[in-house]
């Protein structure tokens, strides 16, 4: 039997959405999720890569008892969005855009996670009238994540990376997550969130798994695989932040942490454009609106109202 | 009718031109092209089969609902041919010249050869991304659903750095055991073939003579 929102496991301050909805995305279901007054000023929020929405649980309702329509959603394939044949930086792109126009043409504030920081940023630069504010937790990556290898040593990874990417593809015709209890997902998932208590990974697999008669697996798309190869350079992202014209805040955690980029702060600093700023939490890591969900709702409501 | 083919959830259309018992011929498309429907007059010297694939969004083949078109997942595409074909030599127009090229380097012992040659989509959107731009709308489908408007925009921007292309013509002279694995018979040189053509194990020459380079030799030898 599936899990209800009010029946799922319970975690300190974490609140369910007040509202939900699907937005379409060219052709894709895009699962909207929003906590607040509808009718207050909105924010959107967007999630990191292998996130869903929920990951906000605790965060959302903070920004939304400060008087804000907290709006984010779940990237295609992920959470409750529909699961696409394709996953591209640029489709992700479009439907961040679609989620906004179905919120206001005016511009908004928005706060991203990790990969949902990058997007914010490209958003951000492509579209700078959407965008009043923009607050980016840890999604700035530098050259600093990957490490210096010799061309050879590169090159051989890269063959590695390549076929196992593509025997991985031979076999997604009807691909399915690998079922468990909710404490075996929560386990697999404190892999990739060691820094993460086992008490919000189970809180987590609650909202962002179903169960099935053979155990819970998690919503995200199986042919979606962590990591990967292609042309894509970490300095692509960082180079846009110099042209962001709004008020921008980057937050870093200040450990270390398997899933972050591993950007320090002197890395972000050479690249802050003129209304930039930069703040630190000291003692969390990448998922830093988890680890310190009431600081980093502090520093993004001071920046944004 | 075309074998259909799964990759993931988009059905591919691979065309049988000509059969035989060699070692195939695999064209491969041109961005906003299709598969011929007989041998062109240009690949009529190839000894064995002929085999032509319509790449995701493209002739036969499903559109990807909601986009995300890239050449890595093109390079998808290509590989459920060699994996229903076995080992082939690629013919590349094109957007499938670079795509040719991705797979001669990830499936090394399994392209026994990749031509790539000009054609639409050779250049894609340069070394590095361009202005940032994000589409709300690229306006609708032909008749017939293909080419996909999304695979024609998505495909005209990704970022093709020339150091990425070369370490796939690498891999492909390294891993396949020939001693040119790729050979380049177009006129046009966008920075990525630029680079690929200064790799060793990397060839320009006339399509003929690179069609009689990879041909199969021995009936009994793929």
């Amino acid at each position: 039997m599936t899990v209800l929102a009010a029946e799922a496991a319970t975690y300190p301050g974490a609140r369910r959405p007040d509202r939900q909805r699907t937005v379409d995305s060219h052709g894709l279901d895009i699962a909207v999720h929003e906590w607040g007054d509808e009718a207050a000023p909105p924010v959107l929020l967007a999630h990191g890569g292998m996130d869903f929405a929920g990951t906000f649980d605790v965060f959302a309702p903070i920004l939304a008892a400060a008087g804000l329509r907290v709006v984010s959603w779940d990237h295609r394939g992920h959470g409750d969005s529909e699961h696409a044949p394709l996953y591209s930086w640029e489709a992700d792109l479009r439907d961040a855009l679609a989620v906004f126009d179905s919120v206001t043409e005016d511009p908004v504030p928005v706060i991203g996670h990790s990969k949902g920081g990058s997007l914010m940023l490209q958003l951000a630069d492509a579209l700078p009238h959407r965008v009043s504010h923009l607050v980016n937790f840890d999604g700035l990556p530098s050259r600093r994540s990957f490490p210096d290898v010799s061309d050879h040593q590169r090159t051989k990874l890269m063959a590695q990376e390549i076929t196992g990417w593509l025997d991985h593809r031979r076999t997604l015709v009807d691909a399915q997550r690998k079922p468990g209890t909710i404490d075996e997902l929560a386990a697999r998932r404190a892999r990739m969130n060691p820094r993460l208590s086992t008490e919000w990974l189970r809180y987590l697999v609650t909202v962002g798994a179903r169960e099935d008669p053979d155990g819970w697996r998690w919503k995200i798309d199986p042919t979606i695989r962590f990591g990967g190869f292609g042309p894509w350079r970490p300095e692509w992202s960082m180079m846009r932040l110099p042209d962001i014209g709004v008020p921008v805040l980057a937050v870093l955690g200040t450990e270390p942490d398997p899933m972050g980029w591993g950007t320090l702060p002197e890395d972000v600093l050479s690249h802050l454009p003129a209304d930039g700023r930069l703040a630190t939490i000291d003692g969390v890591g990448h998922f830093l609106h988890i680890e310190a969900p009431d600081k980093a709702a502090a520093l993004a409501l001071e920046h944004i109202l | 009718m075309p074998v259909l083919l799964r990759h993931n959830r988009v059905r591919l259309a691979l065309h049988e031109l000509r059969s035989g018992e060699r070692r195939p011929l695999l064209h491969v498309h041109g961005l906003a092209e299709r598969s011929p429907s007989e041998v062109p007059a240009h690949l009529e010297s190839w000894p064995g089969p002929v085999w032509a694939l319509d790449l995701s969004g493209h002739g036969h083949s499903d559109v990807a609902v909601g986009g995300g078109y890239f050449c890595e997942a093109l390079m998808g595409d290509v590989d459920m041919a060699i994996a229903h074909l076995g080992a082939v030599t690629i013919y590349g127009r094109g957007l499938g010249a670079y795509v040719g090229l991705l797979a001669a380097g990830g499936r090394a012992e399994q392209v026994r050869g990749a031509i790539l040659a000009d054609g639409p989509g050779l250049a894609g959107g340069g070394p590095t991304p361009g202005s940032p731009a994000i589409a709300r709308t690229v306006g609708p489908p032909p008749a017939g659903g293909t080419p996909d408007p999304w695979a024609l925009h998505e495909l005209t921007r990704d970022p093709r750095p020339p150091d990425y292309a070369a370490t796939f013509a690498r891999l492909a002279a390294v891993r396949s055991g020939l001693d040119v694995a790729i050979a380049v018979v177009g006129v046009n040189r966008p920075p990525w073939l630029e680079a690929v053509v200064a790799e060793p194990g990397v060839t320009e020459c006339s399509l003929p003579a690179a069609l009689a380079l990879f041909a199969p030799d021995d009936a009994s030898v793929p």
